[in-house]
């Protein structure tokens, strides 16, 4: 891994809290924002990286891995969650202790119009199926917000997601 | 089209003879249909986690549990509507490759919970194709009565991922009233296979 990627420093910094707080499995579907993160689940020996066909998957394995008492994660861009909505009846239903990690589009200088309309309506999916937001948008949050998102999905037993901000992560070019 | 075989299997017979050892095996259930024959099978027991909504999360609950739990033995039971929402997650299953999957296809090719419309295996889809195209290592399909103790014998020695598809008649599913509180049913597995 190179160290000059502009993600290199603080998704190191994320790994090694999620990894210390015990979870194993980084369910994902790639995206600019979780590709560092990622690289250092599938480097990891204590860790498992698990490419996805669709983002939904991703809230079930974490279900199948809580049953058996282990904690996975979902890494997706905001996009993605959209496709997540019916499955997330298992954290507001079924008090699963689900944790995400979302890298924002259609955020804070976003220059793609097909990526507003999830943007938009991402905090309010979450809202609505019982998640809460734990939001960065600067780097000097990312380890506070990190920590609170695992502490509601662990003691707390709530459904948390950590939501990378554009503001935080930069807006993409076109 | 395809020309498939009618199923003539009875779906309320099936899971007690493929699953002989109930008490050797986690199980995960998709949708009413398969989640009452599963209810059924293991009493509600406490290594079930029955679902009736979220369709399509049947397969990849397993894999997540297979994955998480690789010293166990993990069966998702669910039917052909149910997986085909979610069909995507074989091509996850297939890349992940968990020796300690068993996926079981209950194929009534119709939608029995709503009203019985019929399904796309009922026409021309080939849910073995679609399995093995995805990469499963071991996929069988049985459509007859007789046919099951070579299904007994593919989920003893087949190499895993395996996939079972049962073409089954068209009769109702188990009667079986089984716990429908999702979260104390996880709390009641979690406390089972943790303790």
């Amino acid at each position: 891994m190179t160290t000059d990627h502009p993600h290199s420093e603080w998704s190191g910094a994320m790994f090694d809290i999620l990894r210390d707080a015990g979870v194993t499995l980084f369910t994902h579907v790639p995206d600019a924002g979780n590709d560092r993160l990622v690289a250092l689940a599938e480097a990891n020996n204590e860790t498992r990286a698990l490419l996805l066909t669709s983002e939904e998957e991703g809230i079930a394995i974490c279900a199948g891995a809580d049953l058996v008492g282990q904690r996975g994660i979902l890494c997706m861009q905001s996009s993605g969650l959209g496709n997540c909505t019916n499955h997330l009846s298992l954290a507001k239903g079924g008090r699963f202790p689900l944790l995400m990690m979302i890298s924002m589009r259609g955020d804070y200088g976003e220059q793609n119009p097909w990526q507003y309309p999830m943007g938009e309506a991402a905090e309010t999916i979450l809202r609505a199926m019982g998640v809460l937001i734990f939001r960065v948008e600067s780097r000097d949050e990312l380890e506070d917000a990190t920590r609170a998102a695992l502490n509601a999905s662990g003691p707390g037993g709530q459904a948390a997601a950590i939501v990378l901000s554009q503001k935080f992560l930069g807006a993409k070019a076109f | 089209m395809a020309n498939f075989p009618n199923g003539e299997i009875d779906r309320r017979e099936l899971l007690p003879q493929l699953f002989p050892s109930i008490e050797s095996w986690l199980f995960v259930s998709g949708l009413a249909g398969a989640s009452k024959d599963t209810a059924a099978l293991t009493g509600d027991g406490p290594n079930l986690y029955s679902m009736a909504g979220t369709m399509g999360a049947a397969v990849p609950m397993g894999l997540g549990m297979a994955l998480s739990a690789p010293e166990s033995n993990v069966a998702v039971i669910t039917g052909d509507g149910e997986l085909l929402m979610g069909v995507g997650a074989l091509i996850t299953v297939a890349s992940a490759a968990p020796q300690n999957l068993t996926i079981v296809c209950i194929d009534n090719s119709m939608h029995g919970e709503t009203g019985g419309q019929p399904g796309h295996t009922s026409a021309t889809a080939d849910l073995a194709k679609i399995a093995e195209g995805s990469g499963i290592a071991s996929v069988l399909t049985i459509s007859r009565p007789n046919e099951i103790s070579r299904a007994v014998e593919f989920l003893g020695t087949a190499p895993g991922p395996r996939f079972l598809i049962a073409r089954v008649l068209p009769t109702p599913p188990s009667a079986f009233k089984r716990n429908m509180d999702m979260a104390a049913c996880r709390v009641r597995f979690r406390e089972n296979f943790l303790s």
